[in-house]
């Protein structure tokens, strides 16, 4: 009875001294990588830059409603949306079938004849450097590239995308689909089934939600990305926003934020509404 | 003779022998129970079988091939030929009935069949009527989560009887079932078996069930075959011994039913 009183447990946290350790260490890596950014936070604070900061916002209020920008802005976003569109559904397109190469649940190699094995696993490497390759290279970059070689327009931003995107969706598609219960597949491959077919019968079935919700957010993610390369001349709302800022329009650059705002929202519910269907 | 194997030995790749030198030949249209404690090797045993495990040593003869010696589209045909009902159903929660039973014909149907039947069910009668063997007809429709795991399994063994295979295997169907359904379903692999004169090889944790339905008996001990005889012959000794220190090791399982239960048949 006393040894049991004896060795009543301490209350300290044994793990809290290493999560303590943690912190400080993020917090010492964090503080060079913050310096070699160029991070300066009180510059923002300076007071001739909070002056024409400020002026800027002020003008925020009311945003334009002028019939005409408004006519163009909603040409633009219809631009800025068809490029993000389009750019995911080529970019889907080229994912697919890396992601479905790279998928080691898939592999028929796993349960033999084991001498395919090896020729398995190097060709999934080999896609796997093929997606590092498409993504390694930021879209912003492909749009240069593009404007340059096609001349302004939307069709430089979709293939951009298409490029980059292809490569992100490939590589997270591959995993959503490993992550998956094997089981269920790899029982389908057991019974002579072919590839495409197990990953169908057997794999999406629990795959498909996170699917769809990582495309939908990565449609977002798109839609931002064809602003951005809207300011290299891929047209769309960027090129709106370029406009309004270097013309200090602010009411215009307002209008323009609250159509980003509406966009994202509009991602946002339509991942809510099809992983309801899913579900 | 639809398996023959012959000094069968199986290393797994963390280097733990699973089967060592197993010799068993079983015939065309015959049933065979694989008995014995846990961790035997009646499992590896079956999916050397199943030809989806290649053994480290010896020859495994499936269904009058080597399996190991075919190129990959032959393979694909035989192991087509091969219905497994796994342990725990390999079916995924979201999928619905009437395409998890469809499933089973993966292997004999081409790529734009599967992808149709994907799309809306080709053969929902069919479905229905493997489902209608193991009384769960009016399920065809339901998601597979909305049934219980009992169901689900027979949901697994609906599939396989669906793919009706030549050769039929089972690692421990029943184990998660009721002692009824246990019985219903092995009456219907059993029937199964016998109208298509497929071969039906499997493995179960409770004896009784094992000597009711399977006229030949294989104990699998430590990875080798310590009897192999009519369940007519298997006597409360040749048990003891089988599953000697399996009491003491666990006590979960039904042990005490072994010996005593099987007194009648193997007496008879």
């Amino acid at each position: 009875m006393t040894a049991i009183a004896a060795v009543r447990p301490s209350l300290r946290d044994p793990a809290s001294q290493r999560r303590l350790a943690w912190a400080i260490t993020a917090l010492v890596l964090l503080w060079p990588l913050g310096r070699l950014a160029d991070f300066h936070p009180a510059t923002l604070l300076a007071p001739s830059n909070v002056k024409v900061l400020g002026s800027f916002l002020a003008g925020y209020v009311p945003p334009s409603t002028a019939p005409d920008f408004l006519r163009e802005l909603l040409a633009a976003t219809l631009t800025t949306l068809a490029i993000a569109t389009a750019g995911i559904a080529l970019a889907f397109l080229i994912a697919v079938p890396l992601a479905i190469v790279a998928t080691r649940s898939l592999s028929v190699a796993a349960i033999g004849p084991a001498d395919g094995r090896w020729r398995g696993r190097v060709l999934r490497q080999a896609v796997r450097t093929v997606t590092v390759l498409l993504r390694s290279v930021p879209e912003i970059v492909w749009a240069l590239l593009f404007v340059r070689a096609s001349g302004l327009g939307p069709a430089a931003g979709v293939l951009a995308l298409a490029i980059t995107y292809g490569g992100m969706l490939a590589k997270v598609y591959a995993e959503i689909l490993e992550s998956a219960d094997t089981r269920p597949a790899r029982a389908l491959l057991q019974a002579g089934s072919g590839r495409l077919a197990a990953l169908c019968f057997g794999l999406l079935p629990l795959a498909a939600d996170e699917l769809v919700s990582y495309t939908v957010y990565r449609w977002e993610c798109a839609v931002r990305a064809a602003v951005v390369m809207g300011f290299v001349g891929a047209g769309g709302l960027g090129q709106l926003m370029d406009q309004a800022i270097k013309g200090f329009v602010p009411s215009e650059a307002s209008s323009i934020s609250l159509v980003f705002f509406a966009l994202v929202l509009l991602a946002d519910g339509i991942s809510l509404v099809l992983r309801k269907v899913l579900a | 003779m639809t398996l023959r194997l012959a000094q069968v030995g199986v290393v797994h790749a963390n280097g733990r022998r699973a089967l060592a030198a197993v010799d068993l030949e079983v015939a065309a249209g015959a049933r065979v129970a694989l008995i014995g404690p846990s961790g035997a090797g009646k499992t590896t045993l079956l999916r050397v079988a199943a030809a989806s495990l290649r053994p480290t040593d010896g020859r495994a003869g499936v269904l009058g091939d080597d399996p190991w010696s075919l190129d990959a589209r032959a393979l694909k045909a035989l192991r087509a030929r091969i219905g497994f009902v796994h342990q725990a159903p390999p079916i995924p929660p979201r999928q619905r009935v009437v395409t998890a039973v469809l499933a089973g014909r993966l292997g004999q149907w081409s790529l734009a069949h599967a992808l149709r039947s994907w799309v809306a069910p080709v053969d929902a009668a069919g479905a229905r009527d493997a489902l209608a063997r193991v009384g769960l007809a009016e399920r065809v429709f339901e998601r597979c989560d909305q049934l219980s795991g009992g169901q689900l399994q027979r949901v697994a063994v609906a599939r396989t009887l669906y793919q009706a295979p030549r050769l039929l295997l089972a690692d421990e169907p029943v184990s998660a079932l009721d002692a009824t359904t246990a019985d219903t379903v092995l009456r219907e692999l059993v029937a199964y078996s016998e109208s298509a004169g497929a071969t039906f090889v499997a493995s179960l944790h409770a004896v009784d069930l094992a000597l009711r339905w399977f006229p030949r008996i294989v104990g699998v001990r430590d990875g080798a075959v310590m009897f192999d005889l009519p369940a007519t012959q298997v006597t409360p000794e040749r048990l003891a011994a089988l599953y000697a220190g399996e009491v003491a090791a666990d006590p979960q399982r039904p042990v005490e039913s072994l010996p005593h239960a099987t007194l009648p048949l193997g007496s008879a």
